[in-house]
């Protein structure tokens, strides 16, 4: 697309080591790679952090409420907890929503607790949490109420899944009732409560409804889409454009009711593979919903996503309409991307963010001419940077294994073998081998350039070291390295919450996007840094008689 | 509508919260260790408290806000956090070389038990705390209090480990900041500055929070109160404590360990507790009070004169921490302003106390403090009756926008809107400052509001 920047990165890893402790500095090594897709490398992921070395990462229960389950908007999520769990996840994450009218349930802008209190650690929170759940049903009268365990919770002994099914009894089954065991220790990031979040989906909602009208022939699941500034609304209209039905989106823009029916799908997409890989291979499993991989982010990559639909479906009436739709779409994003182009061709740029945005992003930033030095996950594990290829390679430890593990059978009733290596040939065919992943993903490292630093878990001070010796020119990472990044004279562009913009996603998104980073590149307060008397080139003051 | 389930119905809650006027204990720590020169804050717990609280921090200053993680694990959560927390001690200092290590803990430490006490002197033992450097600590259990309570902990912290006192007095007065805007805290030292009055005031928020961009990123921004002035503060002759929750621990400590007298005054937020603090402090630093702030004053009595006509009557709601809520709710009553609805999800019998007092005209006023307290009761109050005002933090603009209502921000945290860390809202400035803010929202409101046929060019 546009020119590439060569920058010698080898160099980061000895530079960056020597500041550690010995032990740690070890440790860091095996998280710190130079890129080769060609023979890829091993990256350490999904680790213990270092404690004390400053990390981006959270813990599970923020993955679990905050992350899959926050943007749901019509179940009641209580934190069984202390205050401050439940407070801190209260809107922060700007998963937009849209009911269909005002009658509808939205409770995404109410933050619901048990305030845990001393006494409720002595005694046991148990009793609290019932009594919350009853006053929860007389106020809003949900259809679900979802339970989110905090720290406490697990080691005082609560049983949030005894309360759950007690008080599912007690409301008669009127109310779906289910419970998290996500507290904050349990893994070593968000990660944990990614996965803690889809097990309890798949075993409380997926599944429960089977009376549907189909609105289409060709019938999808969206997977790992979080509506962050109105990305899903984007995404929902390309579908709508194109004549695809999107049965359930996992989880921004989502109701009880869409996940109740996911199962009726024919096709499962998965955008964030970290956050939501095991509820798609629990449909496929389950029902024989194939999964594939695919990013909405970029315009290109777009294209690709609804071309991978197309070829699935195999109908040409339907690969006429998306096609048609693409090249509808890409006319208008090409105008804005020219637009934006002379003022980010050349340029640089890192990304440190989540368990996908790292890579989706360099999407956009190619289309943009924009070189990705440096790249890593918060919270990704080693397939999301070599391909899940390398899963049966990677070490189940004690972090790992403390999450549980559900057993999904085939549902004999419900199942329908969709996937035929007749449709996977025919998809090959027409979209290539490598870029069909069909059960698949390729990971970062596929992607990003060779000789690129690929950095884990990246910390406070690793970060500072690479701006230090590389100067991009814009540095993407989330509301914790905002400010410091820019007390340095970088524009951070923050990928979990878009700063104040978006939707970045699909066609309209990638023009939001090329036009963002065109005004953060070209931001010129950052010029004038320096006051006229700091600078060098100041003329000494002589006398004019 | 927003909060479109939200009724005028109550019923008796024994045990849900809704949209809480409240946080946990470590954020208060958090945000009080960023004001000591070269202090890391470090959170003893899960990473997740770590991360929500610097993110909280950081959205409400929009500035770095820089602090470190025990980062538990299930194990660490059965066997203790004393290897992870010796190992980030040694991990920061090696790395981040901070002056002082600030440790508080969580739900989950205080659960398990951790000993602080037993762990920060086994790093000692280890050798991993380099000589001339500090790791001081305090207990912040997040079901105990609530942020402020962690606040005030952390300031008491300050003192137990700092403060000393020698045989010789100086003619010094402590300021014992409570939680306010780096800005306010600035502007404090301005008026004892004005008043030629010699003080030291901890914690110092100003020229860290409010840091300029220089092109570096400075782990330990110019600001913060520095350690010689910490220790200084045992032979200060006097200290005045500003808010009640938040510095009288630390007062009272002061007393204890180095025999320095104090006096509790509220935040200087408004004309009357400004007056008390402008005048606690002339007599405690023994200055007379100079014409400049006479002056201050004066400004905004005229300011406040000029417009009451738009102040007098108006019904006000409220929701925010104690400290702030007791002087603005008598800032509210000194402009004939009626603040009829207010809460706190901070416990404690002063707040009821106080504004028990201040409100005692208002009959028709109903305040809560404590467990439950919630902006959730806060607006089914509302729409059993609506008011002209609402003041306190971002969550309020849900209220706001359904409910049609003005809308100032003030208190923590504010997410959408910038300049609350320079703009400050104490001493007679700030009050000048804050009356014009509910001034303007009122008559905004007006203008986009009456009829066209009311719509006028002079208000």
């Amino acid at each position: 697309m546009g020119d590439k920047k060569k920058v010698d990165l080898t160099t980061f890893k000895d530079a960056v080591l020597d500041k550690y402790p010995k032990k740690v500095g070890k440790k860091r090594a095996k998280a710190i790679i130079n890129n080769d897709p060609d023979n890829m490398p091993v990256i350490q992921a999904n680790i213990r952090t270092i404690p004390g070395i400053i990390t981006q990462r959270g813990c599970t229960y923020a993955g679990c409420k905050g992350v899959v389950l926050g943007p749901t908007r019509d179940i009641v999520n209580i934190t069984h907890g202390p205050i401050g769990c439940g407070f801190y996840s209260w809107l922060t994450r700007r998963n937009q929503t849209k009911t269909e009218s005002d009658q509808d349930a939205n409770f995404i802008p109410y933050c619901f607790s048990t305030d845990m209190q001393d006494s409720n650690i002595v005694f046991g929170g148990e009793e609290k949490l019932k009594q919350a759940i009853r006053e929860a049903r007389e106020l809003f009268n949900p259809k679900a109420i979802a339970i989110f365990s905090t720290c406490p919770v697990g080691l005082i002994g609560d049983d949030v899944h005894r309360v759950a099914r007690q008080m599912k009894e007690e409301f008669n089954n009127e109310v779906n009732i289910f419970g998290f065991s996500c507290e904050g220790y349990r893994g070593v990031s968000q990660s944990a409560g990614h996965h803690i979040a889809n097990n309890q989906l798949y075993k409380n909602l997926i599944g429960n409804d089977d009376n549907v009208t189909p609105k289409s022939k060709f019938r999808v699941n969206l997977l790992g889409e979080y509506n962050i500034g109105g990305d899903a609304f984007e995404i929902e209209r390309i579908f709508e454009k194109c004549g695809v039905e999107l049965v359930s989106t996992f989880s921004g823009n989502s109701t009880v009711s869409s996940f109740e029916q996911a199962h009726t799908a024919d096709l499962t997409l998965v955008m964030c593979h970290r956050s939501i890989n095991y509820v798609a291979e629990m449909l496929e499993t389950s029902f024989g919903i194939p999964w594939f991989k695919v990013s909405f982010i970029g315009a290109q990559a777009s294209a690709k996503a609804m071309r991978k639909v197309a070829a699935y479906f195999n109908d040409p009436e339907l690969t006429e309409r998306i096609e048609k739709v693409i090249a509808e779409e890409l006319k208008i994003v090409e105008a804005a991307r020219q637009v934006a182009l002379p003022k980010t061709n050349g340029k640089t740029a890192m990304l440190f963010v989540g368990g996908s945005r790292a890579h989706h992003y360099q999407d956009l930033f190619e289309e943009l001419g924009v070189t990705t030095l440096s790249a890593g996950y918060e919270f990704g594990h080693r397939d999301d940077y070599e391909g899940r290829r390398v899963i049966p390679t990677i070490q189940i430890d004690a972090d790992s294994r403390n999450i549980e593990e559900i057993t999904v059978t085939k549902d004999e009733a419900r199942f329908k073998e969709r996937m035929t290596p007749d449709v996977l040939k025919k998809m090959e065919d027409a979209l290539g081998k490598d870029e069909v992943e069909y059960n698949d993903y390729n990971g970062l490292m596929a992607q990003i350039g060779k000789g690129a630093l690929v950095i884990d878990d990246l910390s406070h001070y690793e970060m500072e070291k690479l701006i230090e010796l590389y100067h991009p020119d814009i540095f993407c990472a989330g509301i914790k390295e905002k400010y410091a990044v820019q007390k340095m004279g970088i524009p951070l562009k923050q990928l979990h919450n878009y700063d104040s913009g978006g939707p970045y996603a699909g066609f309209q998104g990638a023009m939001n996007f090329y036009n963002d980073i065109a005004m953060m590149v070209s931001t010129s307060i950052f010029k004038e840094i320096k006051a006229p008397w700091e600078r060098e080139e100041v003329v000494e003051a002589s006398y004019v008689y | 509508m927003l909060l479109r389930h939200t009724t005028p119905k109550e019923i008796d809650r024994q045990a849900l919260t809704i949209n809480p006027a409240k946080t946990c204990q470590p954020i208060g720590a958090m945000y009080a260790a960023l004001g000591l020169h070269g202090c890391l804050p470090h959170s003893h717990g899960s990473q997740g408290c770590c991360s929500y609280h610097r993110s909280a921090l950081t959205r409400h200053f929009k500035e770095p806000v820089m602090a470190a993680t025990s980062s538990f694990s299930e194990g660490s959560s059965v066997f203790g956090g004393s290897a992870n927390l010796v190992q980030a001690i040694d991990t920061i200092f090696t790395v981040y070389n901070p002056d002082i290590i600030a440790a508080h803990t969580t739900c989950l430490s205080e659960t398990i038990g951790d000993d602080m006490t037993q762990i920060v002197s086994k790093a000692h033992e280890d050798g991993v705390v380099p000589e001339g450097k500090h790791v001081i600590y305090c207990n912040t259990p997040s079901y105990v209090g609530t942020h402020v309570t962690g606040y005030a902990n952390q300031v008491t912290a300050f003192v137990k480990f700092f403060s000393k006192a020698t045989p010789k007095k100086r003619n010094v007065v402590n300021l014992v900041a409570g939680w306010m805007e780096p800005a306010d805290m600035r502007e404090i030292k301005r008026m004892a500055n004005v008043l030629e009055a010699r003080t030291i005031m901890f914690p110092d928020m100003s020229d860290v929070l409010d840091a300029p961009l220089d092109g570096k990123h400075h782990m330990y921004p110019k600001g913060g109160t520095t350690i010689p002035d910490m220790v200084a503060t045992g032979d200060s002759k006097f200290s005045i404590g500003l808010g009640k929750y938040t510095t009288e621990d630390a007062c009272i400590l002061l007393d204890n360990k180095c025999k320095v007298k104090f006096e509790v005054v509220d935040i200087p937020i408004g004309l009357k507790a400004t007056d008390r603090f402008i005048t606690s402090l002339s007599r405690h630093a023994n200055v007379p009070v100079p014409d400049a702030i006479t002056d201050e004053r004066g400004r905004l009595i005229d300011f406040i004169a000029d417009n009451h006509g738009h102040f007098y009557g108006k019904r006000v709601a409220l929701w925010g921490d104690p400290d702030t809520l007791i002087p603005l709710c008598e800032f509210l009553v000194s402009m004939d302003m009626r603040p009829v609805y207010i809460v706190t999800g901070t416990p404690g019998k002063p707040f009821d106390e106080r504004m028990a007092a201040i409100l005692k005209d208002i009959p028709e006023v109903k305040f809560m403090s404590g467990e439950r307290a919630d902006m959730f009761r806060m607006h089914q109050w509302i729409k059993q009756e609506g008011v002209d005002l609402l003041i306190g933090n971002t969550y309020g603009k849900y209220i706001a926008r359904d409910e049609n209502t003005p809308f100032v921000r003030l208190g923590f945290p504010i997410a959408d809107r910038a300049g609350h860390n320079f703009n400050p809202k104490t001493g007679y400035v700030g009050a000048t400052n804050l009356a014009i803010d509910i001034l303007n929202a009122l008559l905004d409101h007006r203008d986009r509001t009456c009829a066209e046929e009311k719509f006028e060019f002079q208000l």
